[in-house]
């Protein structure tokens, strides 16, 4: 494996300064926001490197369960704040972060005690990455999910009312706008399995064999964690949806728009 | 006892209203705009929250699955709402008697909703809300973009549905000829609440 030295990376970041130079004269604080996200992916990645090389040089169980929660916390706060129009108070966050603990964490105690069954099996080298490529793909699908619902029934409010004026339940008066949310939150892992290995080599199987892992097994990893991917989002996305659903009328099966804000 | 009863109805920007409907009663609604008729017709019907009891045949309608009590105490809003594609995708049960009552062929079944002119929409609204054969009508102007053969149409079809079924009918309307011709009572609401009794708007107290 050849090692890259800072001055590597420093040559990789010119390209970016040249790009956002370049977008300034078009848009000056997209060009800003583009450093800025830059800089954090440097700051952010060395730390988490920092992290995990003290993690992995003592693991324990206790320490892998704090940066887990961590990580959710973190992705529960980027779901909600991805949300145009949110549940109001707690709801706005506790859905996104209680669908992706319901689904993350499930999928990923099974990889982990069932598919790569370690010793121990909370081992961080596989549990950390595991649990962070499955996070945030299931925050993607949530996000996705919420905010299209959410939108959606506030745009169609008149309609979801007319069905409930005619006797439909709640569940009823939502079904087509219920099918498309979750079809969008499905979507982005359909296309990335269907197109994986021809339109694209996925990023973790590349990193691996970047890394002078042979591409056989890299692959196998990167099947597996395609899967549990899938799983993931899959299951993270039906969660939302039923508890936002759930949220969005009363025990009258009223609608009630006035628990989410801008 | 009553077929239908408010007592104490209130939610945001109305309150405190009490009324009573009884078997085949047809009562007219009117009052200023804004005064909260659509309000008070989307609060019976429990679209919004609002507080008070309601009672249908002497049952709170708590006491009632929230899908049980649309369908029994049936709200046309003023503006109907269309979401497939075609007429007969809204409905659950078809009645043909109705249909043709409203002056529409069985064919309307498969015209393509969003072509519908606002009077039929109005009148293929009324008669998908009367197909769950609902005991209390709740229309909020049901004639208000109807000529006068449809309007007449529309008024026999709802009297006839009235006797029938031994229902009961809270009829918003601003015209005073149609509450003249209707109403077996009015009912006048304004900003110090609900009032009248007798036939027209005028004989309500100020």
């Amino acid at each position: 494996m050849i090692h890259l030295s800072v001055f590597d990376l420093s040559l990789a970041a010119l390209l970016v300064v040249a790009l956002a130079l370049t977008s300034a004269r078009i848009y000056p604080g997209l060009a800003w926001q583009l450093l800025v996200a830059a800089l954090r992916t440097a700051i952010q990645l060395t730390l988490i490197g920092l992290v995990l090389k003290a993690l992995f040089a003592n693991s324990n169980l206790l320490w892998v369960g704090l940066l887990s929660l961590l990580m959710l916390a973190v992705a529960g706060r980027e779901v909600m704040t991805r949300q145009h129009r949110r549940f109001a108070g707690s709801w706005g966050y506790g859905i996104g972060a209680v669908s992706m603990f319901i689904s993350s964490f499930t999928v990923a105690l099974f990889a982990l005690i069932v598919v790569v069954d370690n010793e121990p099996w909370y081992q961080p080298q596989y549990s950390i990455p595991l649990l962070g490529m499955l996070l945030g793909n299931t925050m993607n699908g949530i996000a996705l999910a919420l905010d299209r619902l959410t939108q959606s029934a506030w745009e169609q409010r008149d309609v979801i009312e007319a069905r409930l004026m005619l006797g439909y339940s709640a569940p009823e008066a939502v079904s087509g706008i219920r099918r498309q949310v979750f079809r969008s939150g499905l979507i982005p892992i359909i296309n990335a399995m269907a197109a994986a290995g021809i339109v694209s080599l996925p990023g973790m199987m590349t990193g691996q064999i970047l890394a002078g892992i042979e591409p056989v097994e890299a692959v196998k990893y990167q099947i597996l964690i395609m899967f549990l991917i899938s799983a993931g989002s899959g299951f993270g996305t039906l969660a939302a949806v039923h508890l936002a659903v759930r949220r969005l009328f009363d025990e009258r099966q009223r609608l009630r728009l006035d628990r989410l804000q801008r | 006892m009553k077929l239908f009863e408010a007592r104490h109805l209130s939610r945001a920007a109305l309150s405190d209203l009490s009324f009573s409907l009884s078997a085949s009663e047809l009562v007219c609604l009117s009052g200023p705009s804004g005064a909260g008729k659509t309000l008070m017709l989307r609060s019976l019907a429990d679209l919004d929250v609002n507080a008070g009891s309601v009672y249908l045949q002497g049952v709170q309608r708590e006491r009632m699955p929230p899908t049980a009590w649309r369908r029994q105490v049936g709200y046309l809003p003023a503006e109907s709402r269309w979401w497939s594609e075609t007429v007969g995708e809204h409905f659950r049960r078809v009645q043909a008697d109705i249909l043709s009552q409203l002056g529409f062929e069985d064919e309307v079944l498969g015209w393509q909703a969003e072509r519908l002119s606002s009077g039929e929409r109005q009148r293929l609204a009324l008669a998908r809300l009367l197909s769950n054969q609902p005991r209390i009508l709740l229309l909020d102007e049901p004639t208000a973009n109807l000529d006068p053969v449809n309007t007449a149409r529309v008024e026999r079809l709802v009297t006839d549905y009235l006797r029938k079924h031994r229902a009961a009918c809270l009829w918003v309307t601003h015209a005073a000829d149609q509450i003249e011709r209707i109403a077996s009572r009015a009912l006048y609401l304004d900003s110090h609440g609900l009032a009248g009794s007798g036939k027209g708007p005028e004989e309500a107290p100020a």
